[in-house]
């Protein structure tokens, strides 16, 4: 449940105390393409897999970040988990957003998984299935910028940008200057 | 979204843009190896047909089984019903079973409706008589939207047996529900009853003369003469009717490039649609075959799949 681990300011209210400044941010995502580059030995057959709506922008992000290391392209793509979720009939249908991934395939790629805030692992549970049924990934991986913990499955990930020790009644919310207008974590 | 889905009437216009958003992801699992998602895992749909139908009836099987629900197909034509069974009984007695979701076809206008009241299961109409088919005008406006971008601002002639054509009702109200202008046009003997007043208040023009329609159309439905719903003389030949409301070679010359052509099929090539039109590289027949599957999988999805509205 992203929308609930990640309230936007819906009335453009921002409460709470920032945690992570637009420096935080890109300072973490630097680091995290350089640990996805040595954990793959280079940039070989990776795909970042931004899982909707802040994964998206997030992979992209990681995506330029190894551009300049490495002067090569990494392939990025979508992936949307909504049909995946186990929580389907709890809430009213939306429609989902676009699943897409670049025209090799995940078959023997390296995937990374790209989200912002881990949280029950339930999304990480439901685009694991989703991405079974688009092929057959030689590795997934799996990166977020913020891990607050609560997990309610067994799911780790192998990148973090920020471990943040929450309590289930805090908010944290990640806001992007793609889908927010600026870089910003805020727990409240 | 509305728990059944009975006629476009249910749909406001954001509901049907939201069914169109979701059937176009749809559109890209039937391109994938694994045609398979799990929203409607678990549930049971059933198809009730009172009526023959063979595509309808695929198109809602496929599009079930592609999100994992179990689909059973009933053809109450020749079983219950014609023993003596009341419809009442018949669709109590599956809902009786434990589904889910119903789909149901009936030669009577209203069966749908009637059905919905009857039981608490999600009911979509697929075809009631000269109703309505809701499904259909989905998929045909789906097919338009993904051919011309967008349908506010363009014209869409919708010609043949009117009178007897429930999918010419749900595509007036859908089409000037997406901005469309529509021109229906039919031979006088097929032209609704009542269709002055209803055209007025719907939003839409009509004419007995499709060669000064043709060539200021967007999209041209052509819309299958019914011969099994015909009791009387409603053109003297087959001939005559092609000459006047046949989509034949002629006529195909007059149309704006690229206008794209819509039979909901199954087509009678010569009559209301020559041989030349129907396989055009205009022709979006078999487009409109394939955007059934994922039309009806979003539709499916948006009344199946969420969390239970009541009634």
């Amino acid at each position: 449940m992203p929308a609930q681990q990640t309230p936007k300011a819906h009335d453009g209210t921002v409460s709470g105390r920032v945690v992570l400044d637009a420096g935080d941010i890109s300072r973490a995502l630097i680091r995290i393409s350089h640990e996805i580059l040595e954990r793959n030995k280079g940039a070989e057959d990776l795909l970042l897999l931004g899982l909707h709506t802040r994964g998206v922008p997030l992979a992209r992000r990681l995506a330029d970040n190894i551009a300049q290391v490495e002067g090569t392209t990494v392939a990025t793509g979508e992936l949307d988990v909504t049909m995946y979720r186990d929580d389907l009939r709890s809430h009213p249908t939306r429609a989902p957003h676009r699943t897409q991934v670049p025209a090799g395939g995940v078959d023997g790629k390296t995937v990374v998984l790209v989200d912002d805030v881990l949280y029950s692992g339930r999304t990480i549970r439901a685009a694991l299935d989703a991405l079974s049924d688009l092929g057959r990934p030689a590795v997934v991986r799996l990166a977020v910028l913020v891990d607050r913990g609560h997990r309610e499955l067994p799911i780790r990930a192998d990148h973090v940008g920020k471990n943040l020790p929450t309590a289930r009644s805090e908010r944290v919310s990640l806001r992007l200057v793609e889908t927010d207008g600026e870089d910003e974590v805020r727990i409240a | 979204m509305t728990r059944h889905l009975l006629s476009i009437d249910d749909l406001s216009t954001a509901d049907i843009e939201q069914i169109f958003t979701t059937a176009a992801e749809m559109h890209d699992v039937q391109r994938r190896e694994v045609k398979k998602l799990p929203a409607l895992r678990g549930r049971t749909v059933i198809n009730l047909f009172f009526e023959d139908s063979t595509r309808t009836r695929s198109s809602f099987e496929i599009a079930g089984k592609w999100l994992s629900a179990d689909v059973i197909n009933l053809s109450a034509k020749g079983s219950s019903a014609s023993k003596g069974e009341s419809l009442r009984d018949t669709v109590l007695t599956v809902t009786a079973m434990g589904i889910d979701g119903l789909v149901v076809r009936h030669g009577a206008s209203g069966a749908a409706e009637q059905i919905s009241r009857w039981i608490d299961v999600p009911v979509i109409n697929a075809g009631d008589g000269t109703h309505e088919h809701p499904t259909q005008a989905l998929l045909d406006g789906y097919t338009l939207t993904r051919k011309l971008g967008t349908l506010e601002g363009k014209h869409v002639a919708i010609v043949g047996d009117l009178t007897h054509s429930r999918v010419f009702r749900s595509n007036v109200k859908s089409l000037v529900k997406l901005g469309a202008t529509v021109t229906a046009v039919a031979p006088p003997t097929l032209m609704p009853a009542g269709v002055g007043d209803w055209s007025k208040t719907a939003g839409f023009a009509t004419s007995y003369d499709l060669d000064a329609v043709l060539p200021e159309a967007d999209a041209v439905m052509m819309l299958r003469v019914q011969r099994e719903r015909m009791s009387g003389a409603f053109f003297p030949t087959a001939r005559e009717y092609t000459v006047g409301y046949g989509l034949t070679r002629d006529r195909l010359a007059v149309l704006k490039p690229g206008t794209p052509i819509l039979h909901p099929g199954p087509m009678n090539r010569g009559l209301e649609i020559s041989a030349d039109a129907a396989d055009a590289l205009d022709s979006v027949v078999l487009d409109q075959v394939s955007a059934g599957v994922a039309v009806r999988m979003s539709v499916l999805y948006h009344l199946l799949a969420g969390e239970e509205t009541s009634a």
